[in-house]
């Protein structure tokens, strides 16, 4: 009898969108203690883990992906008002923009045109599908853009958003080592090209291991090249002939 | 109502940023064009409100939590993913790097010459 009981109470749970939304917010409270235990580091991301806890949650259940997204839908909806409110911290910073004017220009452009470059020269030099290249295209770029940018070019939006989080668990493993082989010292570089080259993750790391003033310029970067990706993208990836 | 106000400017500047992507045909995602519109707004208006302040920064302060329900959609490409793990790691690995070493050397660079990055450090 309970048996039948508790069966009907997962019929009716996994096809409502309380579950998968529940389920969300849960796994990404286990990931966040998970990774605070394990000393914070980028390689642990509570994202990465959250994301390894519920597929792993949706393959033991047998759960698709359609009727997992019923129930996140909801917090995934929100990508697109907080892309929207990037424009307040980016407002907040216009005075340091005003003042190192032309270095941000030039810096934000060369490092846009790198990013997009590379990733799709390397990709294709390695033979990958054209759908693989344009998802890593706008790898660089914080994810709620990347995601509007890879559907926007015909890449796959969920891929781009791994590939994107990859990116910045990268940028966060080599940045500080290529820093010290380069002898960069500035904190303000450091966080400029921190924050164009790993987005969120590289500005996060900004903050907490160099100091306020990176961490600063990690966001400002990191929402000025999202702006300037969204806009240069499309055409350069055309010149590789997509 | 601050968080109802805030979050009205913010889906009211995607909606306009969304018609003006979809209407002009642009390349630009909706939500990028509604971030640019805000930005002129602020700019006009000088300050940014309260309101908009508590709803955006509360957004920004979870924003990594948002990502979640995307990367799970990475479970429909595992066939994909294996097929290109290595030329992934690559890519990701490279491209990183040198994105990294190109943007840090040009700034460098920039800022010895027009000698901006004093004030940056103060």
């Amino acid at each position: 009898m309970n048996g039948l009981g508790l069966a009907q109470v997962w019929v009716y749970l996994a096809a409502s969108p309380l579950l998968h939304l529940f389920a969300t917010l849960l796994a990404f409270i286990v990931a966040s203690r998970i990774n605070r235990w394990a000393g914070g580091t980028p390689l642990l991301h509570p994202v990465i883990v959250a994301i390894a806890l519920l597929i792993g949650f949706l393959l033991l259940t047998d759960t698709n992906y359609a009727t997992y997204f019923e129930g996140a839908q909801f917090l995934h909806f929100l990508l697109g008002p907080a892309t929207v409110a990037l424009a307040i911290p980016l407002y907040d910073h216009r005075e340091r923009v005003r003042r190192m004017l032309w270095p941000i220009v030039i810096g934000t452009l060369a490092g846009v045109v790198t990013a997009v470059v590379s990733a799709v020269g390397i990709a294709m030099i390695l033979g990958a599908d054209p759908e693989t290249v344009l998802s890593l295209a706008p790898k660089s770029v914080t994810s709620p853009i990347a995601m509007g940018i890879a559907e926007k070019i015909g890449g796959i939006p969920s891929l781009t958003a791994g590939l994107v989080l990859l990116t910045g668990v990268v940028g966060c493993i080599v940045g500080p080592w290529i820093f010290r082989l380069t002898r960069i010292t500035d904190p303000t570089i450091q966080g400029y090209s921190m924050g164009l080259a790993a987005h969120g993750f590289g500005t996060a790391y900004c903050f907490a291991s160099v100091g306020a003033v990176a961490g600063a310029f990690s966001g400002l970067a990191m929402g000025l090249s999202g702006l300037v990706t969204a806009f240069m993208l499309p055409s350069i990836v055309h010149l590789f002939g997509f | 109502m601050a968080l109802i106000i805030g979050m009205s400017i913010l889906l009211g500047c995607q909606f306009l940023g969304e018609i003006i992507s979809r209407t002009l045909a642009l390349p630009v995602p909706g939500p990028v064009l509604g971030m640019l519109i805000l930005l002129i707004g602020l700019m006009i208006r000088g300050s940014v409100p309260a309101s908009l302040r508590t709803m955006g920064e509360g957004l920004l302060k979870y924003l990594t939590l948002l990502f979640v329900p995307a990367g799970v959609g990475l479970i429909q490409h595992f066939g994909l993913i294996s097929r290109e793990i290595g030329i992934l790691i690559v890519t990701l690995i490279v491209s990183t790097s040198v994105t990294l070493l190109v943007t840090s050397q040009i700034l460098q660079r920039v800022a010895n010459r027009t000698g901006s990055s004093r004030e940056g450090k103060a």
